[in-house]
This record gives structure tokens, C-alpha cells and sequence, in this order.
């Protein structure tokens, strides 16, 4: 599976959101290749991703993409990742 | 042991004073400016970043993570820290008002990661948080900082 984790700039919040992500990925045992994109490179990575992890003001920035698109609200609240990661993937 | 991020911080401000985001975001520049991290050019980029993409630093409850991408600006890695006073609002719906800003500056992609796994590792312990965030002196930030890194 494929997950692409974006913000504006690809440095920071993508990346502390992809780290997230693949601890939780790892705990509930899904084998994923999580990615950090800036705004400008998740556009083309999100045709091909199947899960999109972003904040709200960035999900309606980036638009439709065939990837389903997650909104984190908080991005060190595992629990919330977890659940949202889980109801995506089932 | 892990990374202890105190090492990394560039500078540490306290109970700082900011009348509104952009002046909040100056603190958490002036830190990196001070550190030798970034020259001013890198403070305004952080500002332009909001304006253009919205408040998502705001990226858990009261933290703001100040960043841009890598740019002539930046002259090294750096962090900055900045607890206020006064929480701020940013706009950001789910995680306002704000009373912690990190400023992140990184040359490259990848450099920084150390640093940024020691940073969600301090910022995913609410524990630590609320000890963090209520240290009036920049000798306490690093005091809990050295604790957590001994302890991960």
C-alpha cells in the first residue's frame, strides 16, 4: 500500500506525520510505503497513492485526488491516527 | 539513548511576548537568526508559508511548528523555541490558540531527521508537554529535555 503524507513545504509536519503513521502502521501489522510531499509533488504522488494523511486547510488545498484523503487533526495523537488509518483501510 | 533535543535548539525563549501570529513566527525566526541557523530572509519565508498555504502548522493542540523549505536562507540545520506568555491565535480550527513555536530551518530533506524523530518524540508526551510549556526559564526547557532524552 501506498500512503503519502503532505504539507506545504516536505520538511517538517509531513514529515513528524509520516513517522506517526508508520508506527501505527507497524503496531496494527499493515505493510505500507509511507512518503513526506510537499503540496506540489503530493499532487502527482496522490494519482498513484492510495491513502492521502493531511491537515484540513492542506486537504481542501490539494483538491480531488483518486486517493482517499485522511484529515489529521492532531499529529501526535497516535489514537487518532490509528483509528482514521483503520476505518481507511478495512 | 535518544537525541536529546536541547543539544539541537538553537535558542530557547520563555513567557515570550507576541501580539499575533506573525509576531510570534518573528520570535521563532529571531531564534534561528541568532543561532547562526538562517538570516532574516528565512523568518519572512516562514511568514509567506502561512499566508500561502493556511495555519496547518498548528499541528497538535497549542504547537505551531514555524518552518519553509530549504533555501539560500538557511545557513545550517537549526531549532528554535518559543513558549508564550500569552497563547496566540493562528487560525487553525481544531489546534488554537498556540503557546509553543518551533522554528525548523534544514538545508536538505533528510538531514534533519534525527532531529525531527527527537522533536515528535518530546511532542507525543503530553506529560512532558505540560511541564515544557509551563517552564518559565530556558534552564527548565532543557532540564525536562535532558530528562526525556535519558529516559527514551
Amino acid at each position: 500500500m501506498k500512503i503519502v503524507a503532505v504539507c506545504g513545504m516536505g520538511i517538517g509536519t509531513s514529515v513528524l506525520l509520516k513517522m506517526n503513521a508508520e508506527k501505527v502502521l507497524a503496531k496494527l501489522g499493515i505493510d505500507a510505503d509511507v512518503e513526506a510531499a510537499d503540496m506540489g509533488v503530493a499532487r502527482g504522488a496522490a494519482q498513484t497513492a492510495e491513502i492521502v494523511l493531511t491537515s484540513e486547510e492542506l486537504a481542501e488545498e490539494l483538491g480531488d485526488v483518486p486517493a482517499e484523503v485522511i484529515v489529521i487533526k492532531n499529529f501526535f495523537d497516535l489514537d487518532e491516527i490509528t483509528e482514521k488509518l483503520t476505518a481507511a483501510v478495512e | 539513548m535518544a537525541l536529546n533535543l536541547a543539544e539541537a535548539l538553537s535558542s530557547i525563549d520563555t513567557r515570550a511576548e507576541a501580539a499575533d501570529w506573525r509576531a510570534a513566527i518573528r520570535l521563532a525566526g529571531a531564534g534561528l537568526v541568532a543561532g547562526g541557523a538562517t538570516t532574516d530572509a528565512y523568518t519572512d519565508e516562514m511568514i509567506d508559508a502561512v499566508e500561502k498555504h493556511g495555519p496547518y502548522i498548528v499541528i497538535a493542540p497549542g504547537v505551531a511548528l514555524a518552518h519553509s523549505r530549504p533555501s539560500p536562507a538557511v545557513l545550517t540545520g537549526g531549532l528554535s523555541w518559543v513558549s508564550l506568555a500569552t497563547p496566540v491565535e493562528f487560525g487553525n480550527k481544531a489546534n488554537d490558540p498556540v503557546t509553543l513555536v518551533i522554528g525548523l530551518a534544514a538545508t536538505d530533506h533528510d538531514a534533519h531527521l534525527q532531529v525531527m524523530q527527537a522533536l515528535a518524540g518530546v511532542l507525543s508526551d503530553s506529560a512532558a508537554m505540560t511541564r515544557l510549556t509551563a517552564a518559565g526559564t530556558a534552564d527548565e526547557v532543557r532540564a525536562v529535555l535532558g530528562e526525556l532524552a535519558v529516559a527514551a
